[in-house]
């Protein structure tokens, strides 16, 4: 076990390394220079662009702006080359606007797809199973953006209420219920849109997975033994199928981060997603750069917690 | 089996078998004609095939019969089926079938024409963009999966070092220093030619040994490798790198297709690591058959399956990702209409024009959603564990 945690532990540090020097790379190799944003503007003199070359050290050769941008990055320093602001408060500052919608958007993935999926498993070959199997390859298939104007215009159509952006402009007044309420029809849109991937794909892997167990000879012996229907599904089936989704924990972590740019552009959610599209157009290294190391690091923590979640678990395994 | 020996089998007096002769075509196609999803994805697929191609014909050339770039100011946001106005338009602007089939956008451009050119540069994308990640796929998998064993040795990282460093620092400027790595690692490649110090033959110095150890093998650099790429936020990182490259149909779909081949190594891989163990492999091996000829002639046929099932849902994933890029303004540049386009620049009209949003949406939906139905029925078909449950 300990053995485990440490060699994984060496694995995931040196891959890490090596995503950090590969987005690097392809961030500064491709064409283009970030203080030649404008060379149009009569203010940015030679001058002004040898100065910002300086203050962020653009004039080095590129092994010593890794090792001066991961430095400045560890010790919390680093700069957006935008505003000047912090980068980790402001990630972190978006982060807290992304949050709502990554929780929303998870509860009711994992709440819809359990359900959905056992029961196309019951009842397999049945109504159910083929019409949810149909939905669920139409909600894979649906263009985000599309299905985002579709709901757009018959919440707004027939409910009345606006869903653009994170709450009403100038609502500061009003009882707090309607207040809520506001937040509510906000929060629904954006996040039903972030679950429905999420709903298609995990329903047809818990239907896979109750399949799978709802074959064993155990079930059988079960069922012929008398068993009522629902303790063999619910009590005998269910347990074990679950098993799988235990380490699925771990790998929704960098769901956390991914906040879809499409989706929150739509919405005019200030959220990470957007963050990392407004610093892509900017041409914002320094934003761009964290965005991608923190989302590798939240990619290898979900991995190792999945693995770590597996281990616990499922006593057969030994790693 | 030779076509001469034929005759003779039947001329014997062994029976030929009294089932009736099925090739592996006829089987595959019974098994693949119950699952009527994917049979109306099939239909679906060659229905959009031909309109792209028709499309292609129609929209393409220095004389259209359909132009998808004529501008029309005075018939813009005309809803569909709606008669051209033919006292305001010249005879080249009237559009060809006599009707906006669906409609005009914004600038007055006919629809129906941008969407048959959308159509195909759609198929273009999406089969470009799955052709190099099922290339690289292959490849690197293949690798993996065959010479899993062999050990990279030290000094096979180190000449590999020598080269990159050098090939990068001359193209940097510093092509003295670049050139003499480069002659360095060329140096110790060919050292052993010259002195006909082949491994085993002669005692390696003991300066040497140190780098003749065994430091990974080449399947744990590759699967690394993946690890390294499945870091990445796949769309984040495809929109970076088209945002910072310059705006062309071609980046688009290399960084798709670069982006995109993890699933297919996997794949290969593990299907490989079984076949190399089966006898047809073995037999092949002492045959004499080259590395070569064993990896893509003997054991690719037989891992091909699951590389077609994520190849297909591959390509409804880059017509979906091309249209997101698209969609938030990365996408094909201009002169081409793609569906994202189309949908992208009709969204600020989706009150006034909606078709300008539907039409492409429910477009893509369909497209997409035919592969998806295709690709599931062929995993269901090729997979032979699912195969035996039914």
């Amino acid at each position: 076990m300990l053995s485990f945690i440490g060699r994984s532990i060496v694995q995931k540090t040196v891959t890490l390394f090596f995503v950090s020097v590969v987005s690097f790379l392809i961030i500064h190799l491709a064409p283009g220079e970030p203080s030649q944003v404008d060379p149009l503007n009569p203010k940015f003199t030679p001058e002004m662009v040898e100065r910002f070359q300086k203050a962020f050290h653009l004039d080095k050769p590129l092994y010593v702006q890794y090792v001066y941008f991961y430095r400045d990055l560890f010790a919390g320093r680093s700069v957006s080359w935008r505003d000047n602001q912090s980068v980790l408060a402001k990630i972190w500052e978006r982060f807290l606007n992304s949050l709502p919608l990554f929780i929303v958007g998870t509860l009711i993935t994992w709440t819809l797809s359990f359900p959905i999926g056992i029961r196309a498993a019951i009842f397999r070959g049945g109504l159910y199973d083929r019409s949810t199997t149909f939905v669920a390859y139409l909600l894979i298939s649906i263009p985000g953006f599309f299905f985002a104007y579709l709901l757009i215009i018959v919440v707004v159509n027939s409910f009345h209420v606006p869903v653009i952006g994170m709450e009403t402009f100038g609502l500061g007044e009003a009882p707090w219920p309607s207040l809520f309420m506001d937040r509510i029809w906000h929060l629904l849109l954006p996040s039903v849109l972030g679950a429905t991937g999420g709903i298609a794909v995990l329903s047809r892997y818990v239907r896979a997975q109750m399949l799978e167990v709802e074959g064993q000879d155990y079930i059988r012996t079960a069922r012929a033994k008398g068993l009522p229907p629902e303790q063999v599904h619910y009590k005998h089936a269910l347990r074990n199928a679950l098993l799988p989704f235990v380490t699925m924990f771990g790998l929704i972590l960098p769901g956390l981060i991914g906040g879809s740019v499409i989706i929150e552009s739509i919405f005019s959610w200030p959220g990470m997603g957007r963050m990392a599209y407004e610093a892509i157009l900017a041409r914002d290294y320094p934003v761009i750069l964290t965005v991608n190391f923190v989302s590798a690091v939240l990619v290898l923590a979900g991995t190792f917690i999945s693995d770590l979640l597996y281990l616990v678990v499922d006593p057969r395994i030994r790693l | 089996m030779n076509v001469e020996q034929r005759p003779v089998a039947g001329d014997s007096r062994t029976e030929p078998p009294r089932a009736e002769r099925q090739t592996r075509a006829q089987e595959f196609w019974q098994r693949f004609a119950h699952n009527r999803l994917a049979i109306v994805g099939l239909m679906i697929f060659i229905i959009f095939f031909c309109i792209a191609l028709t499309g292609l014909y129609l929209t393409s050339g220095p004389n259209p019969v359909l132009d998808p770039a004529l501008v029309r100011l005075q018939e813009k946001l005309r809803p569909p089926f709606a008669k051209p106005n033919l006292e305001t338009l010249g005879p080249q602007e009237v559009p060809a079938l006599g009707v906006y089939v669906f409609g005009t956008d914004d600038l007055g451009r006919d629809v129906f024409a941008r969407m048959l050119q959308g159509a195909s540069v759609s198929l273009f994308v999406g089969f470009v963009a799955v052709g190099i990640s099922v290339l690289i796929g292959i490849f690197m998998g293949g690798i993996a999966g065959y010479f899993g064993e062999t050990p990279i040795r030290v000094d096979h990282i180190l000449v590999a070092c020598f080269f990159l460093s050098g090939a990068a620092l001359a193209a940097t400027g510093l092509i003295f220093f670049g050139g003499g790595l480069l002659m360095l690692g060329l140096a110790y490649m060919v050292y052993p030619l010259l002195t006909n110090n082949a491994p085993g033959k002669r005692p390696v110095p003991k300066w040497l040994r140190i780098v003749r150890q065994k430091a990974i093998s080449v399947d744990t650099l590759i699967m690394r490798i993946v690890d390294i790429m499945l870091c990445f936020p796949s769309f984040f990182l495809i929109l970076t790198v088209v945002a910072l490259l310059p705006a062309s149909i071609y980046n688009i779909m290399i960084v798709i297709g670069l982006t995109s081949w993890m699933g297919t190594t996997r794949f290969v891989r593990a299907e490989f690591l079984s076949l190399r163990e089966q006898d047809f492999v073995a037999a092949a091996r002492a045959l004499g058959v080259s590395n070569f000829r064993i990896i893509f002639r003997h054991m690719m046929p037989n891992a091909i399956a699951p590389v077609l099932v994520s190849a297909t849902i591959g390509i409804a994933t880059a017509i979906l990702t091309e249209a997101g890029l698209s969609f938030l303004g990365f996408g094909v540049p201009p002169p081409h209409a793609t569906w994202g386009n189309i949908l992208s620049d009709g969204k600020r009209f989706i009150f006034d024009a909606p078709w300008l949003t539907f039409i492409p949406g429910f477009a893509i939906l369909i497209v997409v959603l035919a592969f998806t139905l295709f690709g599931e029925g062929l995993r269901d078909v090729l997979n032979p564990k699912l195969r035996e449950r039914h």
